[in-house]
């Protein structure tokens, strides 16, 4: 068994709603809500769901760009919540975070040069004697020249951008790497560039991944084990293989069987469930199971009980999914009221 | 949108008092003894002293300020040295005047400016666009007392349709109105033609075009209320500024109203006019910018959710 | 001129010849559309597919002549119905757009106007197009909203678009396109803004009314997931020229140009497991359109291109099935491998 590289535990994130006259504080968004999993090292875990689930806020709740409301992230068993402002600035060297839109996430009057430069110094991973030396490496590894290191980053195409921004996260020997929609806004033919770019530096210097995504054909090419997020809740965690082909939730189904396959006849004909109505507000999250207003299977039960995750005798070990129906709908007993 | 106005009228509140605190210090910052000041140049000391207890001059602070609000809340902003009548009065029987003239000043220049604006946005980067800019950029730039001074000189003196002194008549007051509204006018002008800009490249004013709106409807219905919501708080500046930048036109055109007469005091050390004019001034300011708040919340539903 | 091969003009509602669509700067003319031609046949759906920068958008605007300065349409016919639209005046074209042709957008949130509410945006359609009062096109607006699927739509029809969710916004706009009945409906990327889970709500949506009113359908989209579910007819594009033209199914089984076989294998599948643990990638990337290639646009990129790709630009061949292909490869002129398998290496 890998190691434990990352262990979140009971993570929650609110954000407080001010209002009234007073401006006090009176609802909470609550867009992650007591979620607990573990990431190995060396493997990619991807987080999916669609917006307003909580993958995002976890990525920058985990890094703490966002300050947690209560849980606990551990890294390397030490508590990264636990540390003061000043030793989680030198963790970062550790955690780094790659997002969708690289060009934001730069400073547009930097050159690459500039920005790689600063990432070193702040962590000083590097002497300053060898730091040169060293872009002009990360400028290869990624896949550009390392003579472009003195060019704006409005001289780059979306692709390439992307590419610097890796390079930012790689500049500083990171050991995870949070990848927030980091291929989402790319065209397709670029978008694989990027992927088979970051798969090779996996293998090359034993990076870890957690990738967040709401593009599951990208998730399926790049991850080990997949976390499936519905209003900031984990409904269903387990190895790639059989997130995808054994889907145990409603929502993980559902979700699986909406998106258009790209092939007019394809080899096993899904057939589609349409979810009804809107993802309901994180502020006021149904009552019992959340995904129960929209669930095709939902009893009273489901209103009232939260399921736990949990797991059935016939799934696969580390497989786990939060309904209570899962064994009945599985076997065909419990039928869906439409 | 109750609580909104309710809200925002209590936000004034600690404004109303600063206010209130700054002008009270005014007293208080002159240069000099304010009762030797007051009592004037060859008061004796035993006047400098009455005077000095007379205002309270002899009472702490905190005091002095309490008495000198419980003043204001009743209606008594003291009396003035030069005449000896009421603060208040003096003041009530400008008011008038100065208002009327902001407040025609901005019509005009609200006005002027939109439509300047729109024919700007819509003609972008046409010659009609580069024209009405450059007449902008002449009217901002341009010194109210120049404006003035030049419309009396070539206008008021050639003409007699126009006055060159006092408020009241039609006569009297296109010319002020004129000097005061140019800048206004050229600001809104530009405001409305940037405004503008943005928003006619909006992808609902594509929606409205694919439906096959014409393209005037386009221009007014679809862009022109949403380039307005920006505009609203310029005007309302503008309004406010105008109460303010009346003192030069006032002078110029020898107008009664407070602007005039604040000038006229400082000139004549006639402190607690100044004081006054000054406390009234801020306080309509405050109020304008309320109304503006309201506006642009009416305008702009979307900020109405939080 | 149907002919006994022809497949795939059945009767066009639509048909394109040689668009050219250009946006100028003070120094150069950059060409977005340049030179594209293809047919919508009545009561189908048409897919045009490219990545950003290929045209597609601008050739939806184009056909309504929605295009701003600095953009103009050079030239080129738009046949509707058998009129060429580009021979209208402006005063034709508003007759025609929302009423005849009616177009969807991308961005739910900003496409509809935040200060007016749902109801006056759809009953705008009714009155400037079937001279309605007021009253009645609010009726008719909530009729339309309880037919793309708005629950109570008597509350809906007075709310500010701010008030709904994404979904629920371009279901407005579904309906305020179809308002009128149109015979054409131009859907430019209409669901890329959209969780998959309400996308498929619109697609169904989509489906369903093409079913019931039997509207024809242009398709613009960068997702070829959505071009294989709701697609009859596919245009593939490239740096503002169509590559290549294929019913949907032949496209996806026997994709012909080296650049759709390549978009086709960069693609990462959620249905199936990739026999690869590379991706398949196409090499660089778009080039700016201030240096254009001389020949094929694709040539740069392309892993055949030969000395004829690089030199001159190939035309759009039509073949036998009535697909076409703009390639080399398929002429009597190629100069290159000879036994050339472009899509010998899909994976699926």
């Amino acid at each position: 068994m890998a190691k434990e590289l990352l262990k979140v535990t009971d993570l929650k994130q609110y954000f407080p709603i001010k209002g009234g006259m007073l401006g006090r504080t009176i609802n909470n968004v609550k867009a992650v809500d007591g979620i607990s999993f573990t990431v190995y090292e060396g493997e990619t875990v991807s987080i999916v769901g669609e917006s307003g689930c909580g993958k995002s806020t976890t990525g920058r709740a985990i890094l703490r760009l966002d300050e947690p409301t209560s849980g606990q992230v551990e890294f390397n068993g030490e508590d990264l919540l636990s540390l003061s402002k000043r030793q989680m600035r030198a963790k970062r060297k550790d955690l780094q975070i790659i997002f969708q839109d690289p060009y934001a996430s730069i400073n547009p009057r930097q050159t690459v040069r500039q920005v790689l430069e600063e990432a070193l110094q702040i962590q000083n991973v590097v002497p300053k004697s060898e730091r040169d030396a060293k872009i002009a490496e990360l400028m290869e590894v990624v896949g550009l020249g390392a003579h472009q290191a003195d060019r704006f980053p409005h001289e780059f195409s979306g692709g390439q951008r992307q590419r610097i921004g890796i390079a930012r996260a790689l500049s500083v020997d990171p050991k995870l790497i949070i990848a927030d929609e980091a291929v989402s806004a790319l065209d397709v033919s670029i978008q694989a560039q990027v992927i088979n770019l970051m798969k090779k530096l996996q293998r090359e210097f034993g990076l870890t991944y957690l990738f967040i995504s709401h593009d599951l054909g990208v998730v399926r090419h790049i991850s080990d084990r997949v976390i499936v997020m519905y209003l900031g809740k984990i409904v269903e965690m387990g190895d790639k293989k059989s997130i995808f082909d054994n889907p145990q939730h409603p929502y993980t189904k559902a979700l699986l069987s909406a998106i258009p396959v790209p092939d007019p006849e394809p080899e096993k004909k899904q057939e589609r469930i349409i979810l009804q109505g809107d993802v309901p507000s994180p502020i006021d999250p149904p009552s019992g199971c959340r995904f129960h207003t929209r669930c095709p299977f939902a009893t009273e039960k489901c209103k009232v009980d939260v399921p736990e995750l949990r797991a059935e005798d016939y799934m696969k070990e580390g497989h786990v999914g939060a309904c209570h129906y899962m064994k009945e709908i599985e076997e065909g007993t419990h039928k869906p009221n439409y | 949108m109750l609580t909104f106005i309710v809200r925002r009228l209590l936000q004034t509140i600690p404004v109303i008092i600063g206010v209130t605190i700054l002008t009270f210090s005014l007293m208080h910052l002159i240069p000099g003894d304010p009762a030797q000041i007051m009592a004037g140049e060859s008061a004796s000391p035993e006047q400098i002293e009455l005077m000095r207890e007379r205002l309270g001059l002899n009472d702490p602070l905190p005091i002095q300020y309490f008495d000198y609000l419980k003043g204001i809340i009743q209606g008594d902003l003291g009396n003035s040295i030069r005449s000896g009548r009421e603060v208040s009065g003096e003041i009530a029987l400008r008011l008038g005047n100065t208002v009327e003239l902001a407040f025609y000043s901005t019509v005009l220049s609200v006005f002027i400016g939109l439509i300047a604006g729109v024919i700007s946005a819509v003609r972008r980067y046409t010659f009609i666009d580069t024209f009405v800019m450059i007449i902008a950029l002449f009217g901002l730039s341009m010194p109210a007392f120049w404006l003035g001074l030049m419309l009396i000189r070539y206008v008021a003196i050639n003409s007699d349709l126009f006055a060159a002194s006092g408020w009241g008549t039609w006569s009297q007051m296109v010319l002020p109105i004129i000097t005061l509204g140019t800048a206004g006018a050229a600001i809104i002008a530009r405001m409305t033609r940037s405004s503008m800009l943005e928003v006619i490249d909006q992808d609902y004013i594509r929606t409205a075009r694919a439906k096959g709106v014409k393209e005037q409807v386009v221009v007014y219905r679809h862009a022109l209320k949403n380039a307005l919501i920006p505009v609203v708080t310029v005007v309302g500046l503008q309004f406010g500024s105008l109460l303010g930048g009346a003192v030069i036109t006032e002078s110029v055109f020898a107008i009664n109203g407070i602007g005039r007469l604040i000038v006229d005091s400082i000139r004549s050390r006639d402190f607690p006019i100044v004081q006054g004019g000054i406390l009234v001034l801020s306080v309509l300011f405050v109020v304008v910018n309320i109304i503006v708040d309201i506006a642009y919340r009416y305008l702009n539903k979307r900020i109405d959710l939080n | 001129m149907t002919k006994a091969t022809d497949t795939l003009i059945e009767e066009p509602i639509l048909e394109i010849r040689n668009l050219q669509t250009s946006f100028f700067t003070d120094k150069f003319e950059v060409k977005a559309v340049d030179g594209v031609n293809f047919a919508v046949p009545k009561g189908k759906t048409l897919g045009i597919v490219g990545e950003s920068g290929s045209g597609k958008s601008i050739t939806s605007l184009s056909i309504l002549r929605l295009i701003q300065n600095p953009g103009k349409v050079k030239g080129g016919e738009v046949i509707f119905k058998g009129e060429n639209l580009l021979d209208k005046t402006e005063a034709q074209m508003r007759q025609i757009r929302g009423n005849e042709i009616s177009m969807i957008f991308q961005e739910p949130m900003t496409s509809l106007n935040p200060v007016y509410t749902v109801g006056q945006q759809i009953s705008e359609s009714f009155q400037i197009h079937q001279k309605m009062s007021k009253k009645e096109a609010m009726l008719r607006s909530v009729e339309m909203l309880k037919l793309v699927g708005i629950p109570s739509p008597e509350r809906r029809v007075k709310q500010y678009p701010h008030e709904l969710s994404g979904g629920m916004r371009q279901r407005v706009m579904i309906a305020m396109a179809l308002a009128c009945d149109p015979e054409l409906l131009i859907a430019d990327e209409p669901t890329t803004a959209l969780d998959v889970t309400i996308q498929a709500q619109i697609l169904e949506l989509m489906k369903d009314l093409q079913n019931r009113l039997g509207m024809s359908i242009i398709m613009i989209t960068h997702d070829l997931g959505v071009v294989a579910e709701t697609c009859d007819y596919v245009a593939v594009m490239y740096m503002g020229k169509v590559v290549e033209y294929a019913a949907v199914k032949d496209l996806f089984k026997h994709p012909k140009h080296p650049y759709t076989v390549g978009l086709l294998n960069s693609l990462p599948r959620h249905d199936i497991d990739l026999e690869d643990e590379e991706l398949q990638v196409i090499k660089g990337s778009v080039p700016s359109p201030a240096d254009m290639p001389k020949g094929c646009r694709f040539a740069p990129r392309c892993p055949f291109a030969s000395e004829i790709c690089r030199e001159r630009l190939p035309d759009l061949e039509e073949s036998e099935d009535g697909n076409q292909i703009r390639c080399w490869i398929y002429t009597d002129e190629w100069d290159g491998e000879p036994e050339v398998n472009v899509n010998g290496e899909r994976t699926s």
